[in-house]
């Protein structure tokens, strides 16, 4: 038998804390366990390691160390540097924001974008103060912009809003969904009047000239600024928003439409949705640019940025459809079952018991697809349209910035890079926020 | 019996609306109204406008010489060739830069997808940044910025690298390779390329039947290996190696003879590849931890050595969740190949519905036709990922 070595007694909770077993922490354990845990590791640390030897010194030097924030040309840049000429972005960055818009006006795309930092926050963040009365802000915003940035009469705008109110009160109301459909068809063609003038289907027969002079009588009125003169990251932002607000409604009554049990309902989702996901998003900009006057009435003509518009925002909503589908594939049929056993017609099962948990379970995919529409606006270059990276390979025709293709990608790249993992941190959030179940 | 129900005799409205197989067919016939409406209107106001132009809708421009040329074409084109034949090369370049595409992001894909579970930390958040930028990034500014990098930073023809003593060179023309010409005897290399293809499907079926009967396991893959890869090369030795290789070289401006990759086509299956190949490692990633620890757990309990476990327990798993992603990642690679135009690569978007819409003003027939094409790589692809996703699916009683 082992002699018992005698020890010394502590009354319990008296115990002084005894330091760590060897080597469960400090920085070489840290080394040891996460890059040279095992031959593999090994030798994929050190060709990771040799790497980032061969890339990240050069790569800073190029766009920081050795790079030329200031000059006039380009090459004053490469007399000063060797690296990236930087001086090229600063100089064109009111260009690269605003795209043509008057200079003098560029005050209000600032307020608009102002206003749409205020309802995005108001919208997103749940703890906002003053949550209620910017969340009815952010509705009127969509009209709010719109007049800040195409200008004309003030008066107009007040008619839309005050109609947008309106249809807000009954909303808020209850009133039944055949009638609110009635009004806001009402609503539509009185806004159509008060923007463009004439009784008509809405916006099918806007000319180009009419956007042009709306100014009459009031002190309200702004300067309007043709659509020809936006670009930059306002175009961008301008096509993101509106393609984000309109697709996923569209995409809902879409995935809904897919899922019905009228034969005919069903199928001319399916095909409208299986032809949009079946051909790039430049071909229909492309039939947007050159081919959508064929099919409208004889001198009909329309603005082409609204075409742009519709298009990004149809081709979104199919992605749209199937992603949600997706989400009301995933839910249990009991739910609806439920639904129906209370009682419930239709529009207030889904509206109220479907939808809600449908589209919780899609949030993940339905902020990838509004990323991928954020990042397909670049492709209205195709069409002439002058998006920040229109606009930045038009300034590098200029003859004292030519070839720096490279500066101009990386800053466009950079903006992107920002805003869509901005936006994927965001889902990554909500997604965490929603999750009621368990997780392990 | 209640008075009121015997009485009250329902209005013809109610009882179109509240009946609900009434109302499912009013509102069908009422959606159908609405499209011939729709529809027609279209057609008819195309077919008005056309006629105010003064020409019909009619393909016969298709037969006309297109006058063009195109620097990449695997079939025989020249500027004096029609415009049907100038539609199949911006075809088979379409489909040659998908096909690759998908290949290289496959393979790209996986690889970084596993790196991205990797034990390694440096290693995870190498993979991890490159997933996030390349991601986050619109996939046009990726193509150009290859592009200007190819054309930019790669040497002029005259200062081209050179590598493997003269027989290929990289410059900004692109990459310059040696082409083979195969002479007669070839037939018997390639003849005993498809015998060991052969021989090694048999083995395999030989070695199963094996296994199942005794439980004896044979060595299937590296006897495959051997043989597809030995008996080729033996009967290319015996046979007196029957390949004349055709080596560029330098003649003025440009290299001459041998074979090219142009840096349109290197910058756009490039690019694809590696913007593809990051959506594909999140799809791969989600997809093997998609399968319960448990499931490795018990492949190991039943005493399977690690790469066993991953080949037969871990693997026919996380395919079933990752194929259906993958298989729109592949469409989505497919499409994106359309903005090959922005970089000058000649593929259908920019031979018929660039050029020769251009040319021919034809608008609405080229871009039907484009459509059309897209539409049919589109179906073929997912009808192929989905008979794949049927066999790979799980088996329910």
């Amino acid at each position: 038998m082992e002699e018992m070595i005698p020890k010394k007694q502590y009354a319990p909770g008296e115990h002084p804390e005894m330091p760590p077993p060897f080597k469960t922490k400090g920085a070489g354990l840290w080394l040891q366990q996460n890059l040279f845990s095992s031959p593999t590791n090994i030798v994929l640390s050190i060709l990771a390691i040799y790497f980032l030897y061969k890339m990240l010194p050069g790569l800073l030097e190029w766009s920081l160390l050795d790079a030329a924030f200031t000059g006039s040309d380009r090459n004053e840049c490469r007399a000063k540097a060797g690296g990236a000429c930087w001086a090229f972005i600063s100089e064109r960055l009111p260009l690269f924001t605003y795209g043509f818009y008057p200079a003098e006006e560029r005050w209000r795309v600032d307020l608009s974008f102002l206003f749409l930092v205020i309802s995005a926050v108001a919208l997103l963040w749940e703890k906002c103060p003053l949550r209620k009365p910017l969340m009815v802000f952010a509705v009127f915003f969509p009209f709010i912009a719109a007049f800040l940035l195409l200008g004309g009469n003030g008066v107009k705008l007040m008619v839309v809003l005050a109609c947008t109110a309106v249809v807000l009160l009954l909303l808020y109301r209850g009133f039944s969904s055949a009638f609110m459909m009635v009004l806001a068809l009402v609503v539509a063609v009185l806004a159509k009047y008060a923007f463009f003038g004439g009784i008509g289907v809405p916006f099918t027969d806007i000319h180009a000239t009419q956007l042009v002079d709306l100014n009459q009588f009031t002190q309200l009125n702004l300067k309007t600024v043709s659509t020809d003169l936006f670009g930059g990251f306002m175009l961008t932002l301008i096509i993101g928003v509106t393609g984000i607000a309109f697709s996923l409604p569209l995409g809902v009554l879409l995935a809904l439409g897919r899922q019905s049990n009228l034969p005919i309902i069903k199928y001319s989702c399916v095909v409208f949705i299986e032809f949009i996901r079946g051909v790039p998003l430049i071909t229909l900009l492309f039939v947007a640019s050159t081919m959508l006057s064929f099919f409208l009435p004889p001198g009909t003509t329309f603005n082409l940025l609204v075409r742009v518009l519709i298009m990004v925002t149809l081709f979104a909503s199919a992605y749209m459809a199937e992603v949600v589908r997706g989400g009301l594939q995933a839910l249990p049929k009991g739910q609806t079952e439920a639904a129906d056993a209370l009682g419930l017609k239709y529009g207030p099962a889904m509206r109220l018991i479907v939808l809600p948990q449908a589209l919780k379970i899609s949030i993940p995919s339905i902020v990838n697809t509004f990323i991928g529409l954020y990042k397909d606006s670049v492709l209205v270059i195709v069409i002439g349209l002058l998006d920040p990276l229109g606009i930045g390979r038009a300034s590098l025709s200029s003859t004292e910035w030519n070839g720096l293709t490279n500066e101009v990608y990386l800053f466009v790249a950079l903006f992107f890079f920002v805003s869509c993992y901005g936006m994927s941190r965001y889902s990554l959030y909500l997604e965490n926020k929603l999750h009621t179940g368990h997780k392990r | 019996m209640s008075a009121t129900a015997s009485t009250a005799q329902p209005s013809l409205f109610a009882k179109l609306w509240y009946d609900k197989n009434n109302r499912s067919i009013v509102v069908q016939i009422l959606a159908t109204i609405v499209l011939i409406w729709f529809f027609g209107s279209m057609v008819l106001n195309a077919v008005i406008n056309l006629e105010a132009q003064g020409r019909g809708f009619s393909f016969a421009f298709l037969e006309q010489p297109a006058s063009y040329d195109i620097n990449q074409h695997l079939i025989p084109y020249s500027s004096r060739s029609s415009h049907l034949q100038a539609m199949w090369v911006g075809i088979i370049n379409t489909l040659l830069v998908a096909v690759a595409g998908i290949i290289l992001s496959t393979i790209l894909g996986f690889t970084l997808g596993v790196l991205r579970l990797s034990k390694n930390w440096l290693v995870n958040k190498l993979a991890y940044v490159y997933i996030e930028y390349v991601r986050n990034v619109p996939v046009l500014l990726h193509i150009l910025l290859i592009h200007g990098i190819i054309v930019h930073s790669l040497p002029r023809t005259k200062e081209a690298w050179n590598l493997l003593s003269d027989t290929a060179f990289i410059s900004n023309r692109g990459l310059f390779m040696p082409s083979p010409e195969f002479l007669p005897m070839f037939k018997f290399v390639l003849a005993a390329f498809i015998g060991a293809i052969v021989f090694a499907w048999l083995f395999r079926r030989f070695a199963r039947s094996l296994q199942a009967r005794t439980g004896t396991q044979l060595p299937v893959f590296w006897v495959s290996v051997l043989a597809i890869i030995g008996l080729p090369v033996i009967a290319f030795i015996a046979t007196g190696h029957p390949i004349n290789w055709e080596y560029p070289t330098l003649k003025g401006f440009n290299f001459q003879g041998g074979a090219v990759i142009r840096p349109e086509f290197l910058a756009l299956w490039l690019a694809l590849s590696l913007y593809t190949a990051a959506f594909i490692a999140e799809n791969v990633r989600a997809g093997i931890l998609a399968i319960d620890h448990g499931q490795t757990e018990a492949s190991m309990a039943l005493g399977l050595p690690r790469n066993r476990t991953l080949n037969l327990v871990v693997i026919p798993q996380a395919l079933r969740v990752i194929v259906p992603p993958l298989s729109s990642q592949y469409l989505n690679l497919a499409k994106n190949s359309s903005l090959a135009i922005a970089i000058g690569y000649m593929d259908v978007t920019a031979t018929i519905g660039g050029i020769s819409l251009n040319q021919t003003g034809r608008a609405m027939e080229c871009m039907i036709l484009v459509m059309a094409i897209y539409l049919i790589i589109s179906l073929t692809i997912s009808g192929i990922m989905n008979y794949y996703n049927k066999r790979i699916a799980l088996v329910e009683r």
